[in-house]
């Protein structure tokens, strides 16, 4: 990966009448950057990879890839490769003509793109698949052929969009790892399309998350994760307990405020920061809270009832009443201690690392 | 088992059967007369002969009609195929103002008396100073046939994933390169029934082409003017035995065409789906 950028997004609108599908966007994506588009549905994620691929144009603003500005230009002349969410597979093609079909324009002659095509198929371990007819394969064959028609071309971005979406979770997770090596090994600039926080989390160099348009944060997945903008970031991203808290002041980047449960707290401010009566919200998320068993001691703990428990295999998510606190605290614990046997009405002492406070915007 | 479906059982077959019989026994009496050797068409049969269809190929009236239809049903169904590949592909493929009263005006000809097309027909193209011809029949069969490819069409449009065009065009193929090599093989079948339900209706129209040929008559033309003579009667039911062979076999045919062409695109599309 270098700092060269290879996608660059000025300032894009994109409006359908008075609906802003996307509202003033920019961004910048580097070269060989595996980078996510987060959101839910209806968020403009989408929306934006099609303006890069060229399906669609931008009301106001620009886009560049590799430094040419890219308005007019049309979808085939674009050196973008996309892999489809429903993956396009030509039905009437097979495998190694599907895989051909882009180079038969490039005229390179037979048997270099015989060479090509075979290099794609093994790239997505295919090899030898090359006659099967497209209606004889697998979901997940299917994607691979998607993704090694679009790599022959050596596009300088590849998009994909939703590409795990139709592929059961065993898979799903194969493929994540999968595609990150591959991009790993190619080097392409990949920019992936998901409403999948986790698969965004996985996979990727940083992440823009999107709602209503509208960027909301663009980090790596841990800052994300961990230090999310806003509650709305914070939620979609996972669990995260919110706390209110009362701000006692200010000390230049940071703030000092008041809890009900976890006491005064040193933080950073909020990233859109606007001083509101004094209020501000803390958020945690459950996993950051540690079950204290007999006699443990922590420098920072709190205490309180367990008030349900739910038992998910691997871990058990705990309801914990805290005394004061206005919402009980969600906890997560995993269950090499036992806490799928912690009783529901028992007192139970949380540890937590203030650190793993943030302030959020509202 | 109650009495009802008893009888249910018993007779909803042989009303199937009572029902195919009274659809198609006329139909299978045509061949039947028409080796019969005898100048009318009564039962009881007199006896085997080939005399009416020696006499159809030395009747170079009727091959004139028949070669005239031939004519003017490959053009027509040319060209309704193509102007319903470009009106299937607007109605599925973009939004735009006026899209269902144009739709709806397209198919419009399917419900209209076609005797009231035929006559409008008629006035229209000899205001516009045209002289009746084989082309103005083909003009007419068009407008009959284009509700009928464009059925057919739009199934064959709406049946595949907007996304293969579009990944076409990612790869770097034209617009026209992405007809060609993804659309066109993607709609063949819907194409090949398009031409087929286009050619047999234009073969056997008759209202319009009596209203708008000139002095070259079509096939059905033909035949309505020799029923006025009984004793040519024989050779006119060779001739329809012939048509209708030659209709079931093209319709057959174009079936096995198009169904081996779905199953490998996993399309649909056709009037006989």
């Amino acid at each position: 990966m270098s700092d060269r950028p290879m996608i660059e997004i000025r300032d894009v609108t994109r409006s359908y009448g008075t609906f802003k599908a996307l509202d003033n966007a920019s961004l910048t994506i580097r070269e060989g950057e595996f980078f996510s588009l987060l959101g839910p549905s209806g968020c403009g994620k989408t929306t934006l990879l099609r303006m890069i691929a060229g399906f669609d144009e931008p009301t106001e603003g620009s886009i560049r890839v590799d430094g040419q500005p890219m308005i007019g230009i049309p979808a085939n002349r674009r050196p973008t490769n996309m892999v489809f969410q429903s993956y396009a597979i030509f039905p009437h093609l097979d495998v190694a003509q599907n895989v051909a079909y882009g180079l038969k324009r490039l005229r390179l002659g037979a048997p270099e793109e015989k060479r090509r095509v075979e290099e794609a198929l093994a790239q997505v371990q295919l090899a030898g698949l090359g006659n099967r007819g497209a209606h004889e394969l697998s979901g997940g064959q299917r994607q691979r052929v998607a993704l090694a028609r679009a790599l022959v071309m050596r596009p300088k971005v590849l998009l994909l969009d939703e590409p795990l979406s139709a592929l059961d979770k065993k898979l799903r997770e194969q493929m994540q790892v999968e595609l990150r090596h591959l991009q790993q090994q190619v080097g392409i600039t990949f920019i992936l399309v998901t409403h999948d926080q986790y698969e965004a989390l996985a996979m990727s160099d940083r992440i823009a998350v999107m709602f209503g348009g509208k960027i909301a944060q663009v980090d790596t997945p841990k800052q994300v994760y961990q230090r999310p903008v806003d509650r709305q970031v914070a939620d979609f991203l996972g669990g995260m307990n919110f706390v209110r808290a009362q701000i006692v002041e200010e000390q230049g980047e940071a703030i000092v405020v008041d809890t009900l449960g976890f006491g005064r707290v040193r933080t950073d401010k909020p990233a859109r920061y606007h001083v509101n009566g004094g209020n501000a919200t803390l958020g945690i998320r459950p996993e950051r809270l540690r079950v204290l068993w007999d006699e443990e001691k922590a420098k920072h703990e709190v205490a309180g009832t367990v008030v349900d428990r739910h038992y998910f295999g691997e871990i058990t998510h705990l309801v914990v009443d805290i005394p004061g606190m206005e919402k009980p605290l969600s906890v997560t614990e995993t269950n090499n201690f036992g806490a799928d046997d912690i009783p529901v009405g028992a007192p139970i002492r949380l540890a937590y690392d203030p650190d793993a406070l943030v302030a959020l915007s509202d | 088992m109650t009495l009802a479906r008893r009888l249910a059982l018993f007779w909803l077959p042989a009303y199937a059967a009572f029902y195919v019989l009274f659809l198609y026994a006329p139909v299978l009496l045509l061949p039947l007369f028409s080796v019969n050797d005898s100048a009318t068409p009564t039962l009881p049969l007199a006896g085997f002969t080939l005399r009416w269809y020696s006499q159809l190929a030395g009747n170079q009236e009727m091959i004139n009609a028949a070669w005239n239809s031939l004519r003017v049903g490959v053009s027509a169904a040319v060209l309704s195929t193509l102007l319903g590949i470009c009106g299937a592909r607007a109605l599925t493929r973009y939004r735009f103002a006026g899209q269902r009263p144009m739709g709806a005006l397209i198919m419009a000809p399917l419900i209209l008396p076609e005797i009231i097309v035929g006559v409008s027909l008629l006035l229209v193209l000899l205001s516009f100073g045209m002289s009746l011809s084989l082309v103005t029949v083909t003009l007419g069969h068009v407008l009959i046939c284009v509700p009928y490819s464009m059925v057919v069409l739009m199934s064959g449009f709406e049946g595949f994933d907007r996304s293969l065009e579009e990944a076409s065009a990612d790869l770097g193929e034209s617009a026209f390169g992405t007809f060609r090599r993804v659309t066109l093989p993607m709609v063949a079948p819907a194409i090949l029934s398009s031409l087929l339900v286009s050619f047999t209706i234009s073969l056997d129209e008759f209202i319009i082409a009596f209203f708008l040929s000139g002095p070259d008559p079509t096939l059905p033309i033909y035949i309505f003017g020799q029923l006025r003579f009984a004793a040519r009667l024989p050779a006119v039911l060779a001739l329809g035995t012939i048509m209708l062979v030659a209709s079931f076999l093209l319709v057959t045919i174009a079936e096995i065409l198009r169904r081996r062409a779905a199953r490998r695109t996993h399309t649909s599309g056709g009037l006989f789906v």
